[in-house]
């Protein structure tokens, strides 16, 4: 594979494709070699930093992978020469006398397991308030900066920053091993990691535009964690539900706007245009789960959205199925998203009483500042009568609202007599 | 999030085991702070003096023997852990010697107020 005249395009192309496949990987590798995030990801970013001034002079190497493993383990050597304080120099020493035990052939190839599960449970540790747990995720597995994170989460850079060096704190001071958790605890774990990536898909849908990718926002990313974290806990029927969520809502992507732009919402969409293969697959991953008889908030919100897909064959929406969903969703959660969609279905079946007054019980303090919930509100202010209220709330949400697009629509409301 | 194990036992019960027997459930009560350890959700714990040692100040200023409460069951120690979820706390409070051995453990969140 290695190129004899090499463009520092190339070797720059091969770089970030290195960064985006096997980032996590190394990382993972690298944490477990030195029980130090911090360090890992320090001899890691240097280790990129050589490949975009060698890889030009010298050609791609056969194995990105591996060459960025034993360069970052140079560096570590460096990095433990130069350092102050005693017991650093004695973390990375010893592990690299074991690295240095390991046969040539062997050190060379190929990394021989992928730990990436066991940096995503360090990353959903309960030592680390959950609010942490996506961005150390984000930065750890997939490489992200402090800024792009700040981007995505639409949060100042400076505060996303204050928040991973606090994490990153809490680890070295809590001594968070570097393992898969114990039975008796792990499907909780696992829980926690399904949250964190959760998050990140959910920043990246609302912010369509504002994501760290314009096109997508961190709903690729989310996509991705989840096929590696099935990958090795298969046996999950809410990780399989998750998956599907997030393929379900995915397969809409392209409906979700028309040519000019425009926001169209999931009842108005062109069911020609969702993603065939992502609905079947998602299907597939939910009839899986569904088998292991564990139920669970994604498969449920899976579930919804499965009857939603269920359009594109029959031609019509099952409200009352989706209202039955959404009612047995209350009892695993208390996220916003679950009651405001519940009332929306509420609206749909003509209870707008009961919408009114579940939406008015919702604590002002989570949604005051929560587009979707003054979007629902404004739609079931109109369906009561009350135009000028309904108004104002639907000006509200347009407020909040960073995507042109839904901005202009949920304006378009508004205007509406 | 920390969770705060409190952990309730009759004393009478405890110190008419033979000496051995005690060492042995203060053995459990190490490996179980270990296994608390090696999954990195152990913060603190600590062990308690009889509750006939305690004494009271009481809002008045007058001090009182014994403890807060005079229950058949005594507060004999506490941990404080790292969980996910109260689900979580409560896996691990089963695990816990107190409750092998019919005790009663109190489980509270500790809130975080943000400075590590």
């Amino acid at each position: 594979m290695a190129t004899p005249e090499p463009s520092e395009t190339d070797a720059r192309a091969a770089a970030e494709w290195a960064a985006r496949t096997c980032y996590g990987k190394l990382m993972a590798q690298l944490t477990a070699q030195y029980s130090d995030v911090t360090l890992a990801e320090d001899v890691l970013a240097d280790a990129f930093a050589s490949a975009l001034t060698t890889w030009p002079e010298r050609g791609v190497p056969e194995n990105p992978e591996a060459w960025l493993m034993k360069a970052a383990a140079r560096k570590a050597v460096d990095a433990a020469r130069r350092a102050d304080t005693a017991a650093r120099h004695a973390r990375a020493a010893r592990p690299l006398m074991m690295t240095a035990d390991i046969a040539p052939s062997e050190r060379d190839g190929p990394l021989n397991r992928d730990r990436r599960l066991e940096l995503m449970f360090l990353c959903a540790h309960p030592a680390i308030p959950a609010p942490a747990h996506t961005a150390l995720m984000l930065q750890t597995v997939l490489g992200f900066t402090a800024e792009d994170i700040a981007a995505a989460t639409l949060e100042s850079p400076a505060a996303v920053g204050q928040r991973l060096t606090r994490a990153k704190r809490l680890l070295a001071k809590g001594r968070i091993p570097f393992a898969i958790p114990p039975d008796h605890i792990r499907q909780e774990r696992i829980a926690a990691v399904l949250r964190a990536i959760y998050a990140a898909y959910t920043s990246g849908w609302e912010n369509i535009a504002g994501g760290a990718d314009p096109e997508t926002g961190l709903a690729t990313e989310a996509e991705w964690l989840m096929r590696c974290l099935i990958r090795q806990v298969p046996d999950n029927a809410e990780a399989k539900g998750l998956l599907a969520l997030i393929l379900y809502c995915e397969s809409r992507r392209k409906a979700r706007q028309d040519s000019a732009e425009r926001y169209i919402p999931l009842t108005d969409q062109d069911t020609a245009l969702w993603d065939e293969p992502r609905i079947a697959e998602a299907t597939a991953l939910l009839t899986e789960a569904g088998k292991m008889q564990v139920p669970g908030r994604f498969q449920l919100e899976a579930a919804i959205q499965a009857v939603h897909a269920a359009r594109r064959q029959t031609g019509r929406t099952d409200w009352s199925m989706i209202c039955k969903l959404y009612e047995t969703l209350q009892a695993f959660t208390d996220s916003m998203g679950a009651r405001i969609g519940y009332a929306a279905t509420l609206l749909q079946l003509g209870k707008v009483d009961e919408a009114t007054d579940l939406l008015n019980e919702m604590p002002h303090k989570r949604i005051s500042q929560h587009a979707p919930f003054w979007a629902v509100r404004g739609h079931a202010m109109k369906t009561a009568g009350d135009r000028d209220e309904a108004c104002e709330n639907f000006r509200h949400a347009a407020n909040l609202t960073r995507n042109t697009a839904t901005r202009d629509w949920l304006l378009a409301q508004a205007s509406k007599r | 999030m920390q969770y705060a194990l409190f952990l309730f036992e009759d004393e009478s019960t405890f110190f008419s085991l033979s000496e051995d027997e005690q060492m042995a459930i203060v053995q459990e009560h190490m490996a179980f702070s270990e296994e608390l350890q090696a999954a990195g959700a152990y913060v603190t714990g600590v062990a308690l003096e009889p509750a006939e040692t305690a004494r009271c100040l009481k809002a008045k200023g007058d001090i009182e023997d014994g403890p807060f409460a005079d229950t058949k069951e005594q507060m004999g120690g506490v941990y404080v852990i790292n969980a996910g979820s109260m689900a979580e706390a409560e896996a691990w409070a089963r695990k816990c010697p107190v409750h092998k051995s019919g005790g009663t453990i109190e489980i509270r969140p500790v809130p975080d107020y943000g400075n590590a």
